[in-house]
């Protein structure tokens, strides 16, 4: 129910942003959206700290820069590679281990691999194991550090019992879903 | 509140000039990403010079074009479409990437395979052929 409201306060915010007028007819528009879409939301069964993750916002203020700046800096190294004339590449796939617990940080760490430049995630499996294709050896040493993983994980901010409980509900789901089905 | 962005810096006001200095670069990180996608190798490798483009080169266009809005309203838009590319450029990629592995595309040597030292590279069997 708590996530229901703050997904109906993130969604008015996001319409009274994005249309920026107030007279009446736009309002109700707006609020019947909001309630349109927090209806099919709680269908879904997607009405979660998972797929609202308001809890993460402050801790996120923290990650964001450092991802930029590391966007930047990995941005420069693949521009100066590609502007070179002999293109010194060595194109490579390795795994690395993942150490954050619920599905929205290994989600979180992938993309932030992804979106620097010179390393891509390709695959991943449950245990959140990646396999990562650099583009060169200075690439796939950036991630090796661990420190991108270190601070994803700093930022998803979950500890053993809430990953057991989020895996408890997810199985109780599974299980209501079959029976609904039979 | 924003008003040292009106102080006129030669030809120019300042928003003009911090637009042209994010709006040049942006565009010189884009024809990098292109250039890069024409002289890279293989399907992988491309999708790094693909990556220049997703990430630095628009997050610097559309700053640019932050400082030539008229209204907040317009920034805010502006800022929400750089925070939406940002969630699924990665999921594009990801999906780019699956789909060339589907179509049976290596995706390069495992990293021991390359190095003639294996410091600390993964001890695991890494085989891309059988993914």
């Amino acid at each position: 129910m708590l996530h229901a409201i703050s997904l109906s306060a993130a969604l008015a915010v996001l319409w009274a942003l994005l249309s920026g007028m107030f007279d009446p007819l736009l309002m109700g528009l707006g609020v019947a959206s909001v309630i349109i879409t927090v209806w099919i939301a709680h269908h879904m069964d997607v009405v979660d700290h998972e797929g609202h993750p308001v809890h993460m916002g402050p801790r996120a203020i923290i990650y964001f820069p450092w991802l930029m700046k590391e966007i930047i800096k990995s941005n420069w190294d693949v521009a100066k590679i590609i502007l070179s004339p002999k293109m010194t590449i060595q194109p490579h796939i390795f795994k690395t281990q993942a150490s954050q617990l619920s599905d929205i940080g290994l989600t979180t760490y992938a993309n932030s691999i992804t979106l620097t430049p010179g390393t891509v995630t390709i695959t991943m499996d449950v245990d959140g194991m990646f396999e990562i294709h650099a583009l060169t050896h200075a690439a796939r040493e950036g991630v090796e550090t661990q420190e991108m993983d270190r601070r994803c994980t700093a930022m998803e901010g979950m500890t053993k019992a809430d990953a057991d409980t989020d895996a408890r509900n997810l199985a109780a789901q599974i299980e209501k879903h079959k029976g609904d089905e039979s | 509140m924003l008003d040292f962005l009106d102080i006129m810096i030669g030809p120019l006001a300042l928003a003009d000039w911090l637009s042209w200095f994010f709006i040049i670069s942006g565009s010189f990180f884009t024809v990098v990403g292109v250039i890069g996608i024409i002289r890279l190798p293989d399907v992988f490798s491309r999708m790094h010079g693909a990556g220049l483009v997703d990430t630095l080169g628009i997050m610097l266009i559309l700053t640019g074009l932050m400082f030539q809005a008229d209204e907040w309203i317009v920034v805010i838009k502006l800022f929400l479409i750089l925070l939406f590319i940002l969630f699924t450029s990665p999921s594009t990629t990801f999906a780019l990437a699956r789909a060339a592995i589907h179509g049976g595309v290596t995706p390069g040597p495992a990293v021991d395979e390359i190095l003639d030292t294996p410091n600390n590279t993964p001890k695991k069997e890494t085989d891309p052929s059988k993914t």
